[in-house]
């Protein structure tokens, strides 16, 4: 069964291809992959949700900044998701 | 293993007797001929004590960490080596007990408790530098199992262990970052020394690089990511039992601090001695290095209290904290001493000797250098509250 696409997921894409320095296109990536075992390291991580909070202007709170939060783009939307779900009801 | 089962908390008391019947009086001889501290090693087997950390349900004593931790002080009090020795050992344990729970690696605690084998570790390899979260080196298919080469720039008494805990990519497709940690021993195990181990302290610990090849069965992979292992374990684990071991350090420097204030306090009762406020001063460090291990084994409880998975960044910023504090601490107590016991601690074998304790306290800076430590946790802060 397709996955249903998360509206930003395309813009999620273009932070990970500029600031998670994979040895891989993110492209080729499947939603669900693994970005650690991709090769995403914990530096690159930090890098990826500094620039996630300036694409989407959103704060991760202190209790969502752990591996898992950032562990797949299916993730890291679900993340957005749920804080933009706070700051934005439309 | 012994004939008596000891429990956790009388762990440290038994150690505390092997450090000084045994311990002490190799100790010197430990740095000198910077050789590995067979005596102590050989009581602490006989003691149960490389069982420390392994649960009961496996043969061992199932300490808490806080438990061990102690054990680690009361050897490094007489001898930091050994006592270095022993907190990398628990360490390894320590891996293997809360990410190894596999019917073959579960078989290997209870071989750990009942043959008392003692684990070594080879995170680091040759041209990657200290950076223990990539490998070059890949574990490959074998007629076995698997098979591994691994240029490892240290691997702390890999000549005395009887079994080497290898971090290495997952296969020979995967990044640098994506590795896993493999139980290499014998017979599969071969470890060709390739340098030496001649250094300003820790000499006991035996510390030169190997080439290592290992080949063993597919199940001696440990079967989570060693990312999910370093971030939960090893790394926490070793900051709080390195800490453990300079605990050790600084208190040996103290009770020597002690004893030359009150050998002058009983000479003239009626006159503070004049080395009693430098005391007064190294025994507020002392407190607050102590302080500094309570507050990261709180840190450890209050995670393992929690049902969350996966580890906060602010709990690693707090253990590196801890790390780079504690190894700050431990040279400043020591130094302290020094200054206050004069030419009588700069001298060797005087009752006041701090040379050894000097030298084995800069390595707690040097070992996961502070640097590194520091420069991660100000990049996470760029983010975390911390």
């Amino acid at each position: 069964m397709p996955e249903p696409a998360h509206p930003f997921e395309a813009r999620v894409r273009s932070t990970l291809a500029e600031h998670a320095r994979l040895p891989v296109d993110v492209e080729t990536l499947q939603v669900y992959d693994d970005l650690f075992q991709a090769g995403m390291t914990s530096h690159a991580s930090v890098n990826v949700m500094l620039a996630l909070e300036e694409e989407f202007d959103i704060e991760f709170p202190e209790e969502m900044l752990q591996k898992s939060t950032f562990e797949s783009i299916e993730a890291i939307c679900t993340s957005i998701a749920s804080l933009s779900a706070i700051g934005d009801p439309v | 293993m012994s004939a008596t089962q000891i429990h956790g908390h009388e762990a440290a008391a038994r150690a505390g007797a092997i450090a000084a019947d045994v311990t002490a009086a190799a100790a010197d001889d430990v740095d000198t001929r910077s050789r590995f501290p067979f005596e102590t090693f050989e009581a602490l087997q006989a003691a149960g004590l490389l069982g420390t950390l392994i649960p009961v349900e496996y043969g061992g004593i199932g300490a808490t960490l806080a438990e061990a931790g102690d054990t680690v002080t009361e050897l490094a009090r007489m001898c930091s080596s050994s006592g270095m020795i022993l907190a990398m050992h628990h360490l390894q344990v320590a891996c293997v007990v809360r990410h190894g729970q596999t019917p073959a690696l579960q078989e290997f605690m209870a071989e750990i408790a009942n043959e008392q084998l003692l684990l070594a570790s080879a995170t680091t390899e040759v041209g990657v530098g200290g950076n223990t979260r990539e490998s070059i080196c890949a574990v490959m298919p074998h007629e076995t199992g698997f098979q591994l080469e691994k240029a490892a720039g240290v691997i702390s008494y890999g000549s005395y262990a009887d079994a080497v805990l290898a971090t290495a990519r997952r296969n020979a497709d995967a990044p640098k970052s994506d590795q896993v940690l493999v139980v290499c021993r014998a017979p599969g195990l071969s470890l060709e020394q390739t340098g030496e181990w001649n250094t300003l302290g820790m000499r006991g610990t035996c510390s030169p690089g190997f080439a290592l090849r290992a080949t063993g069965s597919q199940d001696m992979i440990l079967p989570v990511s060693f990312g999910e292992i370093s971030e939960r374990t090893m790394l926490p684990y070793s900051h709080v039992l390195w800490a453990c071991v300079w605990r050790g350090i600084a208190s040996a420097a103290v009770e020597k601090a002690r004893a030359m204030v009150r050998a002058e306090a009983r000479k003239n009762v009626d006159v503070l001695p004049k080395g009693a406020p430098a005391l007064a001063e190294l025994v507020m460090q002392q407190r607050q290095l102590e302080a500094l291990v309570q507050d990261a084994l709180d840190e450890l409880d209050r995670l393992d209290a929690s049902d969350r998975e996966g580890v906060p960044m602010s709990f690693t910023i707090a253990m590196n904290t801890l790390k780079v504090a504690a190894s700050r601490l431990v040279v400043e107590i020591v130094s302290g001493a020094l200054m206050l016991c004069g030419m009588a601690g700069y001298a060797h074998g005087t009752p006041y000797s701090l040379g050894r304790q000097l030298r084995d306290a800069y390595s707690a800076t040097v070992m996961i250098n502070n640097t590194r430590l520091l420069d991660a946790n100000a990049h996470m802060l760029t983010i975390s509250k911390g």
